[in-house]
């Protein structure tokens, strides 16, 4: 086997396993495999997909980030009541709200680098936090009713004969195209992938780890608040309970996507894959009609789980080949 | 008080807490009349002392089994939604007619063991990190919750259950009871066999441990199945003080106020040392606070926001960076 395919080998694996599951799925479901199906598959996903790509960055690094669902949901609130409530036009509102996002993940970032605290820790503590600023800001839902907005939301498409919202699954190709040249064409994308596989090597090449690491939290509190953002888009209202258990559909879509969660090894590419994947699971268990919602979580975890134990293998696979 | 006594007082980590603790009954002593009065009505105690007990039982049941694992160094985040799969499990059982109470504790206590060894299986032997193998069962649980009681809240109308939660003997509450004695069970169980000592050494430098002959990986194995012993009796105390399993809702945010009382309790989070003492004082500080908040009249889903602030608070005292800082200063004012 030659390095470049070992080295693509997670992704591939993670190709196949998804191109099995959507044909499987279309021969058992009448109408699966349709243009809406396959669209939706980007558009209903797109807030997923945007969070995802931060929290690829962050497990770059070999950090995580627990918060993400959290943040999404104070964005996706705190949006939808300044633009319906205070009155303030979408556009600053969104900046500011994504800023908010920045701001937050760079103030983690700060707390777990320089005052050496676990990440789990401050980002749960963060999760509490978000959460906790979503539910003062409103607790029941804000349907936004701004013009811009409205135009915004109402972006259509026509797609073989059908009619689709695109603006989602856009803002999603914008978003990991711009994570995968970060991740590949950078010198703040390879000093990543350098401290994930190695902190104190990165520290002793002369690497700028602890402004790269905040970085990294920095551009996932953003991707997160543009995340909730996105799905604001998609329901047209701010609900403060949004994101509940998203961190985990995240971090499960990075993994599947072939990232070592210790970080050091990974790509933006299995990240897309593994938003379609979870994105697929979705789509079968809502044509399955018998399968309780409840599901969807259980599966996303069993996922998780499959795959972090297929990586352990591998990987020792790869370390006795090498020895 | 002599030199000597300051430095062993200043030594114990229990001490913070007990200060805190000191501290909000004194902001209570203040703003509410009420808070330390305890009166008797048809025979029990009531009051709001009584209260903190009473409701913050399965928050000191938790923090009792996350001390045990953060002691190894590792992490339970499923305990909330453990919680909630054993009050699901123990309500439709009920529902559909059970009403043997050993049968029903059974069950309870076996699927909380059941998810903590799933837990201390991905970690001690498949090597999974703590936190993404809990956090799995974290938000998995929340899907099998709503599973088992086809998504609805379940209403517990056996008696004898319910009177674990809101019960009294001789007056006093049961739940509070069950936790102290648990509490004493457990570290008479550590610190008089080898069992605690082998925790700390688990946790304090796991591959010397393992050289020197302990079989540390059952050691993990062990602590998070006692987690999911504990997550089962927070989640019995729980349900049965209100009568009702509420499988998205029970055990929610309480994963973060058991970690905290771990830390602020003095058991450090990269393992090594526990001290229940003050986990304990730790866990009824925190209980107090939410209370006293929700006094102050902070509602009750805003409260993870100033916790989550002092947890953090907390947390970058104890850092290395902030004491450097403060060291700093002080010798600077002192020249």
């Amino acid at each position: 086997m030659n390095t470049l395919l070992r080295n693509r080998l997670p992704q591939l694996t993670t190709a196949v396993i998804f191109l099995l599951l959507f044909a499987a799925a279309s021969l058992r479901y009448d109408y699966f495999f349709s243009t809406r199906n396959v669209s939706s598959l980007f558009i209903s996903n797109g807030s997923l997909g945007v969070i995802a790509v931060g929290m690829t960055l962050v497990i770059f690094a070999g950090g995580i980030d627990l918060s993400v669902g959290a943040v999404a949901g104070f964005a996706n609130i705190f949006v939808a009541t300044m633009v319906q409530a205070h009155g303030w036009h979408p556009i600053p509102a969104i900046f500011v709200g994504v800023a908010i996002g920045v701001a937050f993940g760079a103030s983690m970032g700060t707390m777990i680098h320089y005052f050496k605290q676990p990440a789990f820790l401050v980002t749960l503590a963060g999760m509490f936090f978000a959460r906790g600023c979503a539910f003062w800001i409103s607790e029941s839902s804000v349907t936004v009713k701004h013009p811009f907005f409205l135009y915004l939301t109402d972006i259509k498409a026509e797609l073989g004969g059908t009619i689709v919202h695109p603006l989602p699954a856009i803002i999603f190709f914008i978003v990991i195209g711009a994570g995968y040249l970060i991740a590949q064409f950078t010198r703040f994308g390879r000093n990543l992938l350098a401290i994930g596989g190695n902190e104190q090597s990165a520290l002793l090449m002369g690497l700028p780890v602890g402004a790269t690491k905040i970085t990294a939290y920095a551009i996932c509190g953003g991707t997160a608040a543009l995340g909730g953002l996105v799905n604001t888009f998609i329901t047209g209202s701010g609900n403060c309970t949004y994101g509940t258990g998203l961190e985990l559909d995240a971090i499960a879509t990075v993994v599947i996507g072939g990232t070592l969660l210790t970080g050091g090894r990974g790509h933006m590419f299995g990240t897309l894959l593994g938003v379609l994947i979870v994105g697929t699971i979705q789509l079968i268990i809502a044509f399955d009609g018998t399968l309780n919602a409840a599901w969807t979580r259980i599966i996303t975890g069993m996922l998780l789980l499959v795959f972090i134990l297929l990586q352990r293998l591998l990987l020792r696979a790869t370390q006795k080949r090498v020895a | 008080m002599s030199k000597s006594t300051s430095w062993s007082w200043r030594k114990s980590p229990a001490i913070w807490p007990l200060v805190g603790l000191v501290l909000l009954g004194l902001i209570n002593l203040v703003y509410s009349k009420n808070f330390f009065s305890i009166t008797q009505r048809d025979g029990h105690y009531v009051g709001t002392i009584i209260d903190i007990l009473k409701n913050g039982s399965p928050g000191l049941i938790l923090s009792l089994g996350m001390t045990l694992v953060i002691a190894t160094g590792g992490i339970d985040l499923s305990v909330g939604s453990v919680m909630a799969i054993v009050g699901a499990a123990a309500a439709t059982m009920m529902a559909h007619g059970t009403t043997s109470l050993p049968l029903v504790l059974a069950v309870s206590l076996g699927v909380g063991a059941l998810c903590g060894l799933v837990n201390g299986v991905l970690i001690s032997w498949l090597r999974i990190q703590p936190i993404v193998a809990t956090l799995i069962l974290m938000v998995a649980g929340r899907g099998i919750a709503p599973l088992i009681t086809d998504g609805n809240q379940v209403l517990i109308k056996l008696d004898s259950y319910n009177y674990f939660g809101s019960g009294f003997i001789l007056g006093l509450p049961v739940a509070p009871l069950v936790v102290i004695v648990l509490y004493l069970v457990v570290w008479l169980w550590l610190r008089r066999s080898a069992t605690g000592l082998f925790i700390e050494a688990a946790g304090d430098n796991e591959t010397a441990s393992r050289f020197a002959g302990l079989a540390t990986a059952r050691i993990k194995c062990l602590v998070y199945i006692v987690c999911g012993l504990c997550a089962a009796v927070a989640g019995i105390l729980a349900t049965s003080s209100i009568g009702n399993s509420d499988p998205m809702n029970d055990g929610q945010y309480m994963e973060l106020d058991a970690i905290f009382a771990v830390v602020v309790g003095g058991t450090a989070l990269n393992g090594g040392r526990f001290n229940f003492l003050g986990t304990f004082l730790a866990a009824l500080m925190l209980k107090t606070l939410t209370i006293t908040m929700y006094f102050v009249g902070v509602r009750p889903e805003v409260a993870p926001v100033p916790k989550a602030v002092l947890i953090i608070v907390v947390c970058l005292m104890q850092s290395e960076t902030t004491r450097r800082w403060l060291g700093r200063l002080g010798r600077r004012a002192q020249a």
